[in-house]
């Protein structure tokens, strides 16, 4: 069994030159009655989530929580330091003056956001330091479109899969084991 | 996804029925009566609870004390402030599809006709502040008083004595008819080329258009920031702002922006624009969300500074909108913070909302609603200060500016194709899919 990045599985890899034929076969395949995996491709095809049925990402969520991880760290460390730690009077203002302090909450919200997006994007394609990244196929990072198909999620036999790919237009269909 | 949408007929006139006209009469009418009622009401000093402190006060209220207080002040000063902010919006459909051209942006041709249909209020708008700065230039702008510049006299300025090279009537007249031309002018030329162009078709219009929008784009790159201290920074005479030009550009942009959006809307709940999908009103609700939140970053960056630094002859400014004149202003500076930056963040936060006619055509009234207050704020406290307030007159003015304007759209859309047939890229916008 693949483990959610696809580890361990063995998959057939059908092959596309043109990224209006892949979205086309998404449909194909899918009506077929065969489970893809994913479609790797060198730029984003529109409508391509759509027809592959990809759930709403919730990616939004976390961007909301790591900013708000921000927000309430920069009001603790604003109002610990102004008000509490050390109060200083600046300008003739009170020690807390919250005005002052919206570029530093902004800041670091934004900071926050988008320094545990990155970390979110990381772990999220299986990314980083020392780990293998899976490659289906090199030729996705260059001019060609990658159809993955998980051989373990699907009840159909090889050969059937390989048929189905070839008639929805796939150049070339391999075999690859991770 | 793009093959899921039914492709519409591109011929399609929009009709301005006589009933349409009916209404926007009956509007204007109201509007008429409810100034009228608000003058009468001012005129014989009802609810005007200041009267009693300026006569207590008199000449130690500066430069204003020597004139009293003439009820016809506020009214000038909503002509003037409903003026600045109709003449915003108009040259806004200026903007919007001049750097449309110029980005030669494909989306937002489907809906051309809108914003181009909207400057063609200018004219309107100009003759109105004509006529006021010539009426009223003395009651609304404290710089136009000669004695000021004189030496010898006892209300000799030297600050404002320092700005005369720019403040000074002959060129601020000069100033207000050239941006008012040059706006109008090239108006006039795109809304040309895209007439032909319905006729004769090819590509020779656009590209011609796309130099005109650039030139254009120039000259507001300027008028723009010089019109915003004209209009709005030269009634706060003493008090400025480098930020003002980009402020009031802003304000006006997402005004425009809010209008463009909430026509289409309206259109197509009507039976027209059926090319215009939900993917046009998501980039829509993407313009207003992300020109909401720079609003608000260049009103912040002008307040911050000035509240940081604290020097008195700057923030005598936010402390007359803030807590002068017993706190009048105070309800319209948070309206226009609340209106104008949480409201919209909050309602066009997600895709879904700007993909919903009804959420955004809440934010769309919400901005337009809000920056009336914002340039409320920005115009009332320097020209009627204690006076002001918002009944009648101010409503009413609203209202007839507002419907003058819908009139003046509704004539423009009446008189084209309401596609550009012949555009290049109608093709592709029809097509939009994000």
């Amino acid at each position: 069994m693949a483990d959610i990045h696809g580890n361990g599985g063995k998959f057939l890899v059908g092959i596309f030159d043109d990224d209006d034929v892949v979205l086309k076969a998404v449909k194909e395949v899918k009506q077929a009655g065969v489970r893809i995996h994913e479609v790797y491709s060198p730029f984003p095809i529109h409508g391509l989530d759509v027809a592959l049925g990809h759930p709403r990402t919730r990616l939004g969520i976390a961007a909301f929580l790591f900013g708000l991880t921000g927000t309430l760290t920069a009001l603790s460390l604003t109002a610990y330091t102004e008000k509490f730690d050390w109060p200083m009077v600046v300008g003739g203002k009170d020690s807390y003056s919250f005005p002052v302090y919206i570029p530093v909450i902004f800041e670091l919200t934004v900071l926050f956001c988008a320094l545990g997006m990155v970390g979110t994007f990381l772990v999220s394609n299986g990314l980083g330091p020392s780990v293998k990244p899976l490659m289906f196929d090199l030729r996705t990072t260059d001019n060609k479109f990658a159809m993955a198909i998980d051989l373990s999620k699907n009840q159909l036999v090889e050969g059937r899969i390989e048929q189905i790919l070839k008639d929805a237009g796939a150049a070339e269909v391999n075999v690859k084991q991770f | 996804m793009a093959s899921v949408h039914a492709i519409p007929s591109l011929e399609q006139e929009y009709e301005f029925t006589s009933e349409s006209k009916r209404r926007l009469m009956i509007g204007i009418g109201a509007g008429v009566v409810l100034v009228a009622i608000g003058a009468f009401l001012l005129a014989s000093g009802v609810g005007d609870h200041s009267h009693e402190v300026v006569q207590g006060q008199g000449h130690s209220a500066g430069h204003e004390g020597e004139h009293g207080f003439k009820w016809t002040t506020r009214l000038w000063a909503n002509l003037w402030l409903n003026a600045v902010y109709f003449t915003g919006v108009s040259v806004i459909g200026m903007f919007f599809i001049s750097y449309n051209y110029l980005a030669q942006a494909g989306w937002s041709s489907v809906f051309k006709r809108i914003p181009e249909a909207m400057p063609a209020f200018l004219p309107v708008t100009g003759i109105v502040m004509l006529v006021t700065f010539f009426v009223a230039g003395h009651d609304l702008f404290h710089w136009t008083h000669h004695d000021l510049y004189d030496p010898n006299s006892e209300h000799y300025d030297p600050i404002i004595a320092g700005k005369s090279g720019f403040l000074n009537t002959p060129f601020y007249v000069i100033r207000i008819v050239v941006y008012f031309v040059a706006w109008y002018g090239l108006w006039r030329i795109l809304r040309n080329f895209s007439l032909q162009e319905d006729l004769n078709g090819g590509t020779e219009y656009y590209e011609k258009s796309i130099k005109f929008a650039t030139a254009f784009l120039v000259v507001f790159a300027v008028t723009s920031s010089t019109s915003a201290w004209d209009f709005v920074m030269s009634i706060d005479t003493h008090w400025f702002s480098t930020m003002f030009g980009w402020y009031t550009l802003a304000s006006w942009h997402v005004t425009g922006l809010a209008v463009i959006t909430l026509t289409v809307i309206t259109l197509k709940e009507r039976g027209y624009l059926q090319a215009v999908n939900e993917n046009h009103l998501h980039d829509l609700g993407k313009f207003m969300f992300a020109f909401s939140i720079f609003w608000t970053y260049v009103w912040f960056a002008q307040f911050m500074l000035i509240y940081y630094a604290n020097l008195p002859e700057e923030t005598i400014y936010y402390r007359e909108r803030f807590s002068g004149y017993g706190g009048i202003y105070q309800a319209p500076f948070f309206i226009n913070l609340f209106l104008n930056f949480v409201f919209p963040f909050l309602v066009l936060m997600t895709r879904d909302a700007k993909r919903t006619n009804i959420f955004m055509k809440i934010a769309c009234w919400g901005i337009i609603v809000g920056h009336y207050f914002d340039f409320y704020t920005n115009i009332m406290p320097g020209t009627v200060g204690e006076h002001g307030g918002f009944g009648p007159i101010e409503f009413g003015m609203i209202l007839i500016f507002a419907c003058g304007f819908m009139w003046s759209v509704s004539t423009q859309l009446a008189k084209a194709n309401l596609y550009p047939k012949n555009h290049p890229m109608i093709e592709e916008a029809i097509h939009h899919d994000i």
